[in-house]
């Protein structure tokens, strides 16, 4: 049987990109009386199901294919772990 | 011999019909492009034109800029072809690397449609040569993430060298880095905007003429090769 093992890929607008929708749900959060919430980034989790195991070499294969397609690194940082 | 310009229609593109109305317009001849075709067809510029080009998933022009037409692109755009990336056009050329920078959703969190004024920076590309320098003209904006973002780095390089194609004349309508509304790769030869030429070549349908210079431009300067 093969194994299928799961690589989480989060991707984040940089710290010091302007996140408009991060903005928007903030504002979300003080009408809805959650006025402790000080500050909102939104970003996007990608799950990638491989061929397993999600060892050093695959997670360097996930790193690849996040800094191609998954996030834009202009804009954008990402953060890979093993699912 | 009219000048041949590709156009290049995605999945989801919306204006390629009135980008090669526009280049019908200033007299040269519009070529239809699949985007999953693999060759040119031997054109002397392409457009790539605006629209929500694979649903826009992922990121704008993420997916796009991975057509198996952007393998035949992306050689001849470094051979020195004139392109040309109206929105979401720009998005994909921004993607592929073939222009600095980023777009990212408007300050405003709104989809700004209207008007606005823009400046020709740079009138030194085969897509601007029928501006004056500064001139300042009228085109439609219709974007919903038009935001110019790059590295402090980038954007100090980008006015040091000249890269800058247009600025917002007027408030910045999104929140664009240095109001900048289009830019162009170091050689000249590849070049972006938000706003769309193709909506300003007749006074009925748009806000005026402006946006021909773009297409007229382009129609010469192949013309005179």
């Amino acid at each position: 049987m093969r194994s299928v093992a799961r690589i989480i890929v989060d991707v984040m607008p940089k710290p010091d990109i302007r996140d408009p929708q991060g903005e928007a749900i903030l504002h979300a959060c003080q009408r809805l009386d959650f006025g402790e919430v000080r500050g909102v980034r939104q970003g996007k989790r990608f799950e990638l199901e491989i061929d397993g195991p999600a060892d050093e070499a695959a997670l360097a294969r996930a790193g690849e294919l996040a800094g191609e397609l998954l996030a834009n690194p202009v804009i954008e940082e990402f953060f890979l772990r093993e699912g | 011999m009219a000048a041949r310009v590709g156009i290049v229609t995605f999945p989801g593109s919306l204006d390629d019909t009135d980008a090669a109305r526009a280049v019908t317009r200033a007299g040269g001849e519009p070529v239809p492009l699949w985007h999953g075709g693999t060759s040119l067809g031997g054109v002397d510029a392409v457009i790539l034109p605006g629209g929500f080009s694979y649903g826009d998933y992922l990121r704008c022009g993420a997916i796009a800029r991975f057509a198996p037409i952007m393998s035949a692109l992306l050689p001849a755009a470094a051979d020195g072809l004139p392109v040309l990336g109206i929105c979401n056009g720009f998005q994909i050329l921004c993607e592929a690397h073939l222009l600095p920078g980023a777009l990212t959703r408007n300050a405003g969190r709104r989809f700004v449609s209207r008007p606005v004024r823009l400046r020709v920076e740079d009138t030194g590309t085969p897509w601007t040569s029928q501006y004056r320098p500064g001139q300042e003209i009228t085109l439609v904006l219709k974007s919903g993430e038009g935001a110019y973002t790059a590295a402090p780095r980038t954007l100090a390089g980008l006015a040091e060298r000249g890269q800058v194609l247009l600025r917002y004349g007027g408030e910045n309508p999104n929140g664009s880095a240095q109001g900048i509304a289009g830019v162009r790769n170091e050689a000249g030869n590849v070049a972006g905007l938000m706003p769309h030429p193709e909506h300003a070549i007749d006074d009925l349908t748009g806000p005026g003429t402006d946006g021909l210079g773009f297409f007229a431009s382009a129609v010469r300067e192949l013309v005179a090769r």
